[in-house]
C-alpha cells in the first residue's frame, strides 16, 4: 500500500472535540452537577518515615460541617493494594489509609468529610496522630546497602521478579571478553529526576449513592476499569455495583492512571450515603500526585574504532518511590529498551526497580524509555568524542536493522530507524556521505 | 457570618446571587450560575483557566472576590458564545489545531478575546504577553499563538496577513 492510500498515516487529523472545547463546552467531571455534595480533605503524613502509634480523630471529627472521618479502621476489608494486581504485580503494597506506618511524606491516613470544600479543609489539620519517627532513605543506592531502613513490607528495598530476581535482566553474548577484545571502554553514569506532570485539572472524583445499593462514579482517571475493578475490590461491593463515568480528562500524561481518590470517595459516600467529591488542589497535585521515576544509570560500553559497540553493560535504578504502582512495569520496559535502537552483540542488563522514601514515581509517557534513551544518547555522543566517528555516521552504523535481534530476542522485522535519521540529516541540512544515504533498514551493508 | 445579595449582569442578564463573604466569581460563575466554561486549574491565580471579562476588562474569576463584582457586567465564554465576533476565533483554534485537551481553551478564547478587542493588530511579541497568565499543559503555545495571530487577520479583513 503507498502512502498516498492511506487514510490517516500522515495526514493531520482533528479531534473529534475540537468544536465543544472551543465554546466550553466539553464536560469535565467537575462540571457534572450534583446536589449535596459533601467535600473530602486528606490528613496526609507530615514525616517521610515512621511508625503510626495513634490516630485520633476526635477533635476533627467536632469542627463545623464535618459529617464523618474515616481511617484504616474503616476499610471494610483489605487494607492495601496495588494497581496493577489484576495482571499480575504483587504485592498489594499500598496502604488505602496508612495503618502501621508512614513511608512517605505525604501519605494519606484519614479523610475528613464536610458539608463544604472550606469546612474539610480547616477540620483535616485538627486530625491527631501520634508518630514514632524513623530513618528515611532517599537514594537509590544508599537504598540497596545492608544497612539501610526498610522501606518495603517484604523487606527488601527492591522489587522481586520472578525466580526472586533482585533485578529485571538482561544476558547475552559475552560481554567482559567483549570487552578485552574492544579499541575502547567508554563509561559513563547518568541521572534523570522526577518530574510532575502537572495537567492543567488536578485529579479528582465525586462518588454518588444512587439509592439502590449503587454507585456512580465521575472521574477523571486515564484508566476508567482499572479504577472500577480496584474500588470495587477495595470497597467490598460487587464490580456490578459500580458505574464509572469518564470522560474528556484535563490532561493526564500518565498521572491519572494511579487509582488516588475513587476507593476512598467512593467508601465515603457509601458511609454518609451523600454524594462525595475528592479534589486534589492545586498544591495537592503538585506534592503528593506520582510523578515521573529518577534514575541513575551507568553505562559501560566496548568500542572498536570504526564505531561498531561491540559490548554493553548496564545497571540502572530506577526510583520507585515508597510503593510499587506502575514502577516494577517500568522498570522492565526500561531494561529492554536499554541496547538502544542498536545491534549490540554482547549485552548485559541490570535494572533495579528501588524503594525509597520518596513520593511514589508512577507512569508518565513513555515512562522507562525516555530515561533510557536520555542515556544511551549522550552516551553515543560521548562514544563519537572518543573515537572520532560523526555522530550520525555511528548511529547509522550501529542501527538495528531487519533480521537483527532485538533485546527481547526477536527478530527486527519493522526497522526504520535507518531512515529515520537520514530524514533527520536531510531536515537539519546535515549532508551524509553517499554510502551513509544510500543505507537502508533491509540491508547492514556499511554497517 | 453574613450573606449579601450581589447585582450582577452574567452574559447579559441580570441576576440577583446570594453569596456569603469569602466567596470568589469563580465559585458564583461555577457552583450557582452553572458556568461551566470557567474552569478550575488552580485557584490560586497561576494558571488562567478561569479568565472572564469584567466590564469588558480581563480578570482571573479564582482571585476576584465575588463582592469585587457586584454592580459589574461580567462575561464567560458562555456569553461569548452569543456573539459572532467570537466565531472566527474558534474557527482559527480549531484549524490550528489550538487545543487539545481542551481545559484551558475558555480562558484562552476570552483572553484572546480581550486582547483583539483593545488591539486588533497585536505583533507575536504583543500575543504572547497577553497570554502570558495562561497556561497550557497540551498543546504547545505555537499553534496556540498562530491561531491568535490567524484570527486577527481574520478578523481585521485580512489585509494584515
Ligand atoms: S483557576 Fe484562576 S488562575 Fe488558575
Ligand atoms: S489543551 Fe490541555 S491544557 Fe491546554
Amino acid at each position: 500500500m503507498a502512502l498516498k492510500d492511506l487514510k490517516i498515516v500522515g495526514k493531520s487529523v482533528r479531534l473529534r472535540d475540537l468544536d465543544t472545547h472551543v465554546r466550553g463546552q466539553t464536560t469535565y467531571y467537575e462540571d457534572v452537577r450534583i446536589p449535596r455534595m459533601l467535600h473530602l480533605k486528606m490528613y496526609r503524613s507530615p514525616h517521610p518515615h515512621a511508625k503510626i502509634l495513634k490516630i485520633d480523630t476526635t477533635e476533627a471529627a467536632k469542627q463545623p460541617g464535618v459529617v464523618c472521618v474515616l481511617t484504616h479502621e474503616d476499610m471494610p476489608g483489605k487494607k492495601t493494594f496495588t494497581p496493577l494486581a489484576a495482571i499480575g504485580v504483587a504485592p498489594e503494597d499500598e496502604p488505602i489509609l496508612a495503618f502501621d506506618k508512614v513511608r512517605w511524606k505525604g501519605e494519606p491516613i484519614a479523610a475528613v468529610v464536610a458539608e463544604s470544600e472550606a469546612a474539610a479543609k480547616a477540620a483535616a489539620p485538627k486530625v491527631k496522630v501520634t508518630f514514632e519517627e524513623l530513618p528515611a532513605v532517599f537514594d537509590v543506592e544508599e537504598a540497596l546497602k545492608a544497612e539501610a531502613p526498610i522501606v518495603t513490607p517484604w523487606g527488601k528495598n527492591y522489587y522481586q521478579y520472578p525466580d526472586d530476581h533482585a533485578a529485571s535482566q538482561i544476558r547475552y553474548g559475552d560481554v567482559e571478553r567483549a570487552f578485552a577484545e574492544a579499541d575502547h571502554i567508554v563509561e559513563d553514569k547518568y541521572q534523570t529526576k522526577p518530574i510532575e506532570h502537572a495537567p492543567l485539572e488536578t485529579t479528582g472524583c465525586v462518588a454518588k449513592p444512587e439509592g439502590n445499593g449503587r454507585y456512580t462514579v465521575y472521574t477523571n482517571i486515564q484508566a476508567l476499569y482499572f479504577a472500577l475493578d480496584n474500588t470495587a475490590a477495595i470497597v467490598g461491593l460487587s464490580p456490578a455495583k459500580l458505574r464509572f463515568v469518564g470522560g474528556t480528562v484535563g490532561g493526564g500524561f500518565g498521572g491519572k492512571v494511579d487509582i488516588q481518590v475513587e476507593p476512598i470517595a467512593t467508601l465515603a459516600a457509601i458511609k454518609t450515603k451523600r454524594p462525595v467529591k475528592y479534589k486534589y488542589s492545586r498544591e495537592d497535585e503538585m506534592r503528593v500526585s506520582s510523578t515521573r521515576a529518577a534514575w541513575r544509570i551507568y553505562v559501560k560500553d566496548g568500542v572498536m574504532n570504526d564505531g561498531r559497540i561491540v559490548a554493553r553493560k548496564i545497571t540502572t535504578y530506577q526510583d520507585a518511590g515508597a510503593y510499587i504502582r506502575l514502577s516494577s512495569y517500568g522498570t522492565m520496559k526500561h531494561a529492554g529498551h536499554m541496547p538502544g535502537p542498536y545491534t549490540i552483540p554482547n549485552v548485559s542488563v541490570d535494572a533495579y526497580c528501588v524503594f525509597t522514601n520518596r513520593p511514589p514515581s508512577s507512569a508518565m509517557r513513555g515512562f522507562g524509555v525516555m530515561s533510557g534513551s536520555y542515556a544511551i544518547e549522550l552516551q553515543m555522543d560521548k562514544i563519537a568524542a572518543v573515537t572520532g566517528v560523526d555522530p550520525w555516521q555511528l548511529r547509522l552504523i550501529n542501527a538495528y536493522r531487519n533480521g537483527d535481534m532485538k533485546a527481547h530476542r526477536k527478530a527486527a522485522d519493522d526497522a526504520a530507524l535507518v531512515e529515520t535519521i537520514q530524514a533527520a540529516a536531510q531536515l537539519a541540512g546535515q549532508a551524509l556521505p553517499a554510502d551513509f544515504a544510500a543505507m537502508s533498514s533491509d540491508d547492514r551493508k556499511g554497517g | 457570618m453574613t450573606t449579601k445579595v450581589l447585582r450582577l449582569n452574567v452574559n447579559g442578564e441580570d441576576t440577583l446571587v446570594p453569596v456569603g463573604p469569602m466567596a470568589t466569581l469563580q465559585e458564583v460563575l461555577r457552583d450557582k450560575l452553572e458556568l461551566t466554561s470557567v474552569k478550575v486549574g488552580c485557584a490560586q491565580g497561576g494558571c488562567g483557566s478561569c479568565s472572564v471579562l469584567i466590564d469588558g476588562e480581563l480578570r482571573l474569576a479564582c482571585l476576584t472576590p465575588a463582592e469585587a463584582a457586584d454592580g459589574c457586567t461580567v462575561t464567560t465564554l458562555e456569553g461569548l458564545n452569543e456573539s459572532n465576533s467570537i466565531v472566527p476565533i474558534q474557527q482559527s483554534f480549531i484549524e490550528n489545531y489550538a487545543a487539545q485537551c481542551g481545559f484551558c481553551t475558555p480562558g484562552m478564547l476570552v483572553a484572546t478575546k480581550a486582547l483583539l478587542e483593545r488591539n486588533p493588530k497585536p505583533s507575536r511579541d504583543e500575543i504572547i504577553e497577553a497570554l502570558s497568565g495562561n497556561l497550557c499543559r497540551c498543546t504547545g503555545y505555537l499553534p496556540i499563538i498562530k491561531a491568535v495571530e490567524d484570527a486577527a487577520a481574520a478578523l481585521s479583513g485580512k489585509q494584515s496577513a
